[in-house]
C-alpha cells in the first residue's frame, strides 16, 4: 500500500511539473511520454526504497545511487537534443538556457523520487494509508510551487523604447545597436522594428542582464511568441541586445513579425531568468562590511 | 582550433577611387543609387551585413553567428 501511494504521489508530482507552454516543450505526445515515463520510474524507486530499508536491505540505498546516474543522462539526452535543435531556429536558444532546461529535468526527477520516498515512509510509520494520501496532496502542491522560477519583470523594469537612426547607425533610445548600411533595410526596420529597454531593479539583476545567455534567452522567448521577421543570410535583420555600459540597461532591439510593442513588452517580462546567469555580488559586500572589511580575502 | 576570422570583409562598394584599395574585392559605383543598389545584391548574394563606413563607401562584412 505505501508503496502504491508513494508511486501514485510521485507520479503526480511530474505530472503537475510537467507543463507544455507556449514554447512546446517538452514537445507535446512522444516528449511528454518519455518525461511521464521517467517519472514513474523514479516514483516507483523512491516509493520501493522505504519498505526495503525497513526490511533491513540496505543494498536498496544502491539503486538509488543508481538512479541518480540514470537521470544525470536524462539531462545529457536533453542537453544535447536541444543543443541539435538549436541549430535549426532563427533565433536561437543559446547554451546558457538550453543547460537551464536539462537541469531541470534532471531536478525534478530527484524531487519526484523524494516525495515518492516521504510518502511511502509516511504511510509505513503512520501505519494508516490516510495519512499518506495526505502528505501527497501537500508534496503536489509543493511541487507546484517549484515550477516557476523568477520572471524578468522581477529583477528588472521593461519600457517601450524609441528606435532611431543616426544616419546608419542603429539606436534603442540613447543605446547603439549596430550599424545598418542598406537604406532598404533602414526602411524595413523603421517599418517592422520594436524597441525596448530592460533597465536593471539593482545591482545583482545588473549582471543577471550582462549574461550573453540571458540576452539571447529573452530574444528566443520573444521571438517564438512574436515570429520573426526575417530569412536565413539575412544579418541586418537579426534581433540583438545590447548593454549601456554606463548603467548596465539593455537596449533590445526587435523585429517581429507583428508590430504589437505592448505584447512584446509582456513577453520580455515573462521570460525566465535562468538560473546560471544569477549571480550575487551583493552578497558577498554585505557580509564584508558585517565583518567590517573590504579586502574580498576571505573569498 | 587553428586561427579563426570571426568577422571579414567581404566586399567594399565605393563611389570614391581614393578611399579604397587592397585587400577585398572592390565595386566601384558611379553614384549613389548604383552604390545603394550594388550593396544591396552584393548583401543578398554574400549572406553579408552591409556596413556604412561613411556616405561614399560600404563594406560587406560576413558575422559569425
Amino acid at each position: 500500500m505505501a508503496v502504491v501511494i508513494g508511486i501514485l504521489t510521485g507520479f503526480l508530482c511530474r505530472m503537475r511539473m510537467l507543463r507544455t507552454d507556449y514554447r512546446q516543450y517538452p514537445t507535446y505526445p512522444h516528449g511528454r511520454v518519455i518525461h511521464l515515463s521517467l517519472g514513474l520510474i523514479a516514483a516507483g524507486l523512491g516509493a520501493v526504497a522505504v519498505p526495503a530499508l525497513l526490511n533491513k536491505n540496505y543494498t536498496a540505498i544502491t539503486f538509488l545511487s543508481l538512479a541518480a546516474q540514470q537521470f544525470r543522462e536524462v539531462r545529457n539526452m536533453e542537453r544535447e537534443t536541444l543543443s541539435k535543435l538549436d541549430e535549426m531556429v532563427l533565433v536561437k536558444r543559446g547554451s546558457t538556457y538550453i543547460e537551464g532546461i536539462a537541469m531541470v529535468f534532471e531536478g525534478r526527477n530527484y524531487i519526484v523520487i523524494l516525495s515518492a520516498l516521504l510518502t511511502s515512509l509516511v504511510v509505513l510509520l503512520a501505519g494508516q494509508w490516510i495519512w499518506g494520501v495526505l502528505m501527497g496532496v501537500v508534496l503536489v502542491g509543493v511541487s507546484g510551487l517549484l515550477r516557476t522560477g523568477k520572471l524578468l519583470g522581477d529583477i528588472a523594469d521593461v519600457e517601450e523604447g524609441t528606435l532611431r537612426f543616426e544616419g546608419s547607425s542603429l539606436y534603442v533610445d540613447d543605446i547603439y545597436i549596430m550599424n545598418i548600411g542598406l537604406k532598404d533595410n533602414r526602411d524595413r526596420i523603421r517599418k517592422q522594428g520594436l524597441g525596448a529597454v530592460v533597465t536593471p531593479k539593482d545591482k545583482d539583476s545588473r549582471i543577471t542582464l550582462s549574461n550573453l545567455g540571458q540576452r539571447q534567452a529573452i530574444l528566443h522567448d520573444v521571438s517564438t511568441v512574436l515570429g520573426v521577421y526575417r530569412d536565413t543570410g539575412e544579418p541586418s535583420l537579426v534581433p540583438l541586445i545590447k548593454r549601456d555600459l554606463n548603467d548596465g540597461r539593455l537596449g533590445v532591439f526587435l523585429i517581429p513579425e507583428e508590430k504589437d510593442s505592448k505584447a512584446a513588452i509582456d513577453m520580455i517580462q515573462r521570460v525566465p531568468v535562468l538560473e546560471s546567469a544569477v549571480r550575487m555580488p551583493t552578497e558577498l559586500l554585505k557580509r564584508l562590511s558585517w565583518r567590517g572589511r573590504s579586502n574580498g580575502n576571505d573569498i | 582550433m587553428g586561427m579563426t576570422f570571426e568577422k571579414a570583409i567581404l566586399a567594399i562598394v565605393s563611389t570614391d577611387r581614393e578611399q579604397v584599395a587592397g585587400g577585398a574585392p572592390i565595386f566601384y559605383a558611379k553614384n549613389k543609387e548604383q552604390m545603394e543598389e550594388t550593396a544591396f545584391l552584393l548583401e543578398k548574394i554574400l549572406d553579408g551585413m552591409v556596413h556604412e563606413l561613411n556616405s561614399r563607401t560600404k563594406i560587406v562584412v560576413r558575422h559569425r553567428s
